[in-house]
């Protein structure tokens, strides 16, 4: 299958087109690589729930973000405010600014809609050879209890040799769909971490589009926490060989949320590496979490090397994980390539090892769940964001103890 | 002085096709200051007593009863159990990943202790035992037995009974896969914490090598989950000579 560009927007997408999907003649109806990519909302009809990318998906509580009316979705659900480093640039810019859309297109219904939805974006920039001296904080607070939708646009660009931390916190009370075009030019060195902490009650949709030029190196985290549905769609491809990306992902789900992430990684040059590690831990009745790693192998992305893994750390009755690792290989030369998942129970014999040394129970709960997460932790390599995310975890845990607690 | 009263212990395990009775009346006193060694053929059911005075939720307790000093171990969880003063060494020890063995040191002996030890001489304590049990210093930022050979799990258990200092300590097969220096390494850790006189020993094992070094007060055969026979130290020696024959068929 083929993906044409179509757009009724005066905007210049000619990179899109280089960047971006590719097209391909001899591959699977299955395949990863024939998935459509488009400008035009005409090309994603509102989903059924039917579709392979939507079948875990509550539909149901994603509605709004469809936008089945085609009215368009409304401005002004969320606050974006930046904070950054001297060097580091932030625009706000309309809609036509030729520099947004050219990461990639929209891959499904909501990342078309996002698309379709934002007035003004924040464009974030590190100039060329330039060495951020901090970290720049983008802060995305939802304004909106009541549910309407809303949609906003993120890029972030790390110009040629540069290197940059970007964390993107979202806060508040928001039904939004999002985008965040991330692209790394030739040898950039570009942190990206984006934080989902809503309140009860939000549902997010975000579409994340990574570009990675030659001997560019990205680190994308994922950090999940809060809100009723949040659904994340971190989507990574080369411009030039060499390139690295690193995706990191943690998640914490309680009753009745659900957090879904899916992942694209298409190494459409040769000798680029990937390696995406995914972990998460769930608790309550209706917690309920999605992993999807799609990894396609291009047939001329020779010297690939890649690796993905998710594991899912389920700490009650009533919570479910699913993890679908998927690995599609055109050419047989590359470095390595492979996929690990799994997903188990609270192991009750840590539990017991640890106790019989006198530990309290509540405190052998917490060293196993903090060690599920450690490793992960320590790769994050942004001090700030890793003691949140012990914090975060320590703040889930209080409440999963207070209800062991109470059933004593 | 503590003293470790076993009475007529009945335990069970839940299988598909029903509880099935390990332990069949198992009576065994153990005081500070005395080693008991346990002997028996596989699937005896020695681990099962190890476990069921540990506490462990596999096993049903049908009968009987086990009191440290009085107090009803058997009510106890298995935290509990630990803060009493009861101490099991597993057969095979459980990893932890993420956890490093510093830390869980640390946090077992603060949990123990009802506070947090004194840092500077609790990190030289933690040294100087891992030095005495030729553990490389490497060992303390790793993760609580992931990856360790199997010798290393056992070390690590010794370890934990020289650093945590409990009244009634449980070995289970702490010898099985253990190198000739090694085993004298591990011997001489157990007898370092004996040697204090306040600790009663339940060593659980195959072979009379351990024995030598680390002499038993009594020795029990254990058979079809009870006990069969107690006697001496020479005890060991005829069953490693003649096996456990004469105690599997009625004579
Ligand atoms: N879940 C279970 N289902 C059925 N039988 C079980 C179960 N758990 C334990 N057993 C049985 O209980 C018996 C006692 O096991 P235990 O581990 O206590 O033996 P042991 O004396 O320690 O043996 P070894 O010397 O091999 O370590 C064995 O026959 C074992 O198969
Ligand atoms: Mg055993």
């Amino acid at each position: 299958m083929t993906t044409e560009l179509s757009t009724s927007l005066p905007t210049d997408h000619s990179r899109a087109v280089a960047d971006g999907a590719h097209s391909h003649g001899l591959v699977p109806e299955a395949s990863r690589a024939a998935r459509l990519t488009s400008f035009d909302p005409a090309d994603f009809p509102v989903p059924t729930g039917r579709e392979e990318e939507w079948r875990f998906s509550p539909m149901d509580r994603l509605a709004p973000l469809f936008d089945a009316a085609g009215e368009g979705l409304r401005e002004g659900g969320v606050q974006v405010t930046v904070v950054n480093p001297p060097e580091v640039g932030v625009e706000i810019v309309g809609r036509d600014d030729p520099r947004l859309g050219s990461v990639g297109r929209p891959g499904d219904r909501t990342a078309v809609t996002a698309w379709h939805g934002f007035t003004d974006a924040t464009i974030v920039t590190v100039p060329p050879q330039t060495v951020a001296s901090s970290a720049t904080s983008v802060r995305v607070e939802g304004l909106d209890r009541t549910g309407e939708p809303t949609a906003a646009h993120l890029m972030v660009h790390a110009g040629e040799l540069s290197e940059a931390v970007v964390v993107i916190d979202h806060v508040g009370a928001a039904t939004l769909t999002e985008t965040v075009e991330i692209q790394a030019d030739d040898g950039a060195h570009l942190t990206v971490v984006s934080i989902q902490d809503w309140e009860p009650g939000s549902v997010h949709a975000a579409a994340h589009r990574l570009s990675v030029g030659r001997d560019a190196t990205v680190k994308h985290v994922v950090v999940t926490l809060g809100g009723d549905v949040v659904r994340i769609t971190p989507d990574a491809g080369f411009t030039g060989e060499g390139g690295d990306v690193q995706a990191l992902g943690l998640y914490f789900a309680d009753a009745d949320q659900h957090q879904e992430h899916r992942l694209f990684i298409d190494h459409n040059q040769p000798s680029c590496r990937s390696r995406v590690t995914y972990k998460g831990a769930l608790q309550g009745d209706g917690a309920r979490t999605v992993w999807v790693g799609d990894v396609l192998i291009q047939a001329h992305a020779e010297g690939t090397d890649t690796y993905e893994l998710n594991r899912n750390l389920v700490l009650t009755d009533g919570a479910r994980a699913d993890s679908v690792p998927n690995l599609e290989i055109e050419t047989g030369e590359i470095e390595g390539a492979g996929h690990a998942s799994a997903t188990g129970r609270f192991d009750d014999e840590q539990l017991f090892y640890l106790m019989s040394r006198g530990v309290h129970e509540i405190d052998a709960r917490r060293l196993v769940v903090r060690g599920f997460f450690a490793e992960l932790i320590g790769q994050v390599g942004v001090p700030e964001v890793e003691e949140r995310l012990l914090a975060a975890i320590e703040d889930e845990l209080a409440a999963s103890m207070a209800a062991l607690e109470g059933e004593r | 002085m503590s003293t470790l009263e076993i009475r007529d212990l009945h335990v069970s395990v839940e299988t598909k096709e029903g509880a099935k009775p390990i332990l069949r009346g198992v009576d065994l006193t153990i005081a500070s200051g005395q080693t008991h060694a346990i002997m028996g053929p596989n699937g005896s059911g020695k681990s099962t007593l190890a476990y069921s005075l540990a506490g462990h939720p596999k096993y049903q307790i049908t009968g009987g009863e086990v009191r440290l000093d009085g107090q009803d171990v058997l009510a106890m969880s298995v935290d509990e159990r630990a803060r009493a003063g009861m101490f099991l060494a597993m057969q095979y020890p459980v990893e932890v990943p993420g956890v490093s063995v510093s830390n869980f040191l640390r946090t077992a002996k603060t949990a123990l202790d009802g506070e947090a030890p004194a840092l500077r001489h609790w990190v030289k304590d933690v040294k100087t035992a891992m030095e005495r049990l030729r553990m490389d210093p490497a060992f303390a930022d790793r993760s609580v037995n992931e990856g360790f050979s199997g010798g290393e799990k056992k070390r690590h258990e010794i370890l934990q009974m020289e650093l945590l200092k409990p009244k009634i300590a449980i070995l289970d097969e702490t010898d099985s896969g253990l190198d000739v220096d090694a085993l004298r390494i591990v011997s001489e850790g157990i007898n370092r914490v004996r040697e204090g006189g306040e600790v009663g020993v339940m060593l659980i094992t195959h072979y009379t090598r351990i024995l030598r070094y680390v002499q038993p007060d009594f020795v029990h055969v254990f058979v079809d989950g009870r006990i069969a026979e107690e006697g001496g130290p020479e005890l060991a020696e005829q069953l490693e000579a003649e096996g456990y024959d004469r105690f599997l068929a009625p004579a």
